[in-house]
């Protein structure tokens, strides 16, 4: 059985040959394409380790077929950065001692840019932590975190009115 | 790779998967958003020899608000329904458990058809539609199309009544009734995870403020969600308080079937099912009259 699936993966069009319908989107980013950034923690969706966007949608990429994800625009830690300057969130996770040991970092990093994008949780830290809950931090990293995103919305919302003016 | 390996296919079109359903049947499973039969998979307790994914069919998914009600196509995902502002006035229960369910990541894929198949009794959709007297519309090839009522749907722990070449294509959830107060509770060890117990309230009354038709639904404290009829009644044509609460909450806890396993035992899901029954129904009660509105 070949299957063939066409992606955009941060900004970058990318055709995949799986000859297994078994590879999950996670296994494809990083055994297929080398993007060994998103990480595979749990592999049963417990964890958020593996978080992604997929069309501006944070999603568990251990628990997504590849072939199911025909078509579809793929956002990675890899393409947070533009032009070599971090991402508000990545700035923030770095100014608030977001994490300790890192792995979870990346998937933790998604989700927040994901929770950001929602615009559900604002700066009411409860709603973050919450909104954060399928993300576990072993090492405990999570009141960081959640000044991390708290910080991270400001300068984004200070961003898009410079933007705008 | 960690499934046991399998076929997949991806039907543009109802009738495709139909028959492809109807071609396997026991041997295949319906792939939706995947959150339930992907860790069942990689753990091999699920080992189909095909899957039919029916992520691209789109007329399996939204929603469809007219008179008769609410329908939710199977397909719909957990955040549609989150992010839907018509939601709430809609269906105040449906927009209040939404949340309960899992995490964000795993609503973004997770579909409102797939956990009803999948008929965990600790789930919310499945105490839900027991509560809301909603029907459930499978189709297939031998039989056409078929609803079937939700205390029908769910046999026991993961086991419905879909025949194998049947698949599940819509919910019809029939209109709140005006004036009704609901409250969902669980208690899970995480925001987010399968509740250890839950309880689910809806509450009406009539102009001289008996209680009409009340609902109680208890989950994960047993086989299935269930409807606590012997509480129910009770509750029914009498006026709320604190005292008839507390009696209807300590009823409903001898009518379920609690088991243990890794999270509680048997004992403490029932003293939890009280717990959360009499709490769901004060809250209900309040939000019915008015005092509460978060």
């Amino acid at each position: 059985m070949s299957l063939s699936v066409l992606l955009s993966v941060n900004g970058v069009a990318r055709e995949v040959a799986l000859d297994d319908p078994r590879v999950t989107l996670l296994d494809l980013l990083r055994e297929r394409l080398g993007l060994t950034g998103t990480k595979k923690g749990c592999d049963r969706g417990q964890c958020g380790a593996c978080t992604v966007l997929v069309d501006g949608r944070r999603i568990n990429s251990c628990l997504t077929l590849a072939a199911s994800c025909d078509g579809a625009r793929v956002l990675t830690i890899e393409g947070l950065a533009e032009e070599g300057a971090l991402h508000p969130v990545q700035e923030a996770f770095i100014a608030h001692d977001g994490f300790q040991c890192g792995f979870c970092t990346p998937g933790q990093i998604m989700s927040a840019v994901g929770l950001i994008l929602e615009g559900h949780a604002g700066d009411d830290p409860e709603r973050i932590r919450e909104g954060m809950s399928g993300n576990i931090c072993r090492c405990g990293a999570y009141a960081g975190i959640t000044a991390a995103i708290l910080d991270a919305e400001r300068r984004l919302a200070e961003r898009n009115r410079a933007e705008a003016a | 790779m960690k499934p046991a390996p399998f076929a997949w296919c991806a039907p543009a079109t109802l009738d495709e998967a139909l028959d492809l359903l109807a071609g396997h049947a026991d041997a295949a499973r319906i792939l939706a958003g995947g959150q339930t039969l992907g860790p069942l998979l990689n753990m091999r307790l699920a080992t189909p020899s095909i899957l039919i994914d029916i992520n691209g069919i789109g007329e399996l998914a939204g929603l469809h608000p007219d008179l008769a009600g609410l329908t939710i196509g199977a397909l719909t995902r957990q955040s549609t329904l989150e992010d839907d502002p018509a939601l709430a006035a809609l269906q105040p229960l449906i927009a209040m458990a939404i949340p309960h369910i899992a995490h964000r990541a795993v609503r973004n894929r997770g579909t409102v058809g797939g956990s009803l198949a999948h008929a965990d009794p600790a789930a919310e959709w499945p105490a839900l539609v027991t509560l809301l007297g909603a029907q459930l519309l499978a189709r297939s090839k031998s039989r056409g199309m078929r609803l079937i009522g939700a205390d029908e749907f769910f046999i026991t722990h993961l086991t419905t009544a879909l025949a194998p070449d049947e698949l599940l294509c819509e919910v019809r959830v029939p209109p709140s009734p005006p004036g009704a107060g609901y409250a969902v509770l669980e208690f899970a060890r995480r925001h987010g995870d399968f509740a250890v117990a839950g309880a689910m309230v809806r509450l009406t009354s009539d102009a001289g403020g008996k209680l009409t038709d009340p609902r109680l639904v208890l989950f994960g404290t047993g086989r299935r969600a269930l409807r606590a009829r012997r509480a129910e009644a009770m509750l029914a044509g009498a006026s709320a308080g604190t005292a008839l609460f507390a009696a209807a909450a300590a009823t409903a806890a001898t009518e379920i079937d609690p088991y243990d396993d890794l999270h509680a035992s048997a004992e403490y899901r029932r003293h939890l099912a009280e717990v959360l029954a009499s709490r769901a129904l004060e809250e209900a009660l309040a939000r019915m009259n008015g005092k509460r509105h978060d």
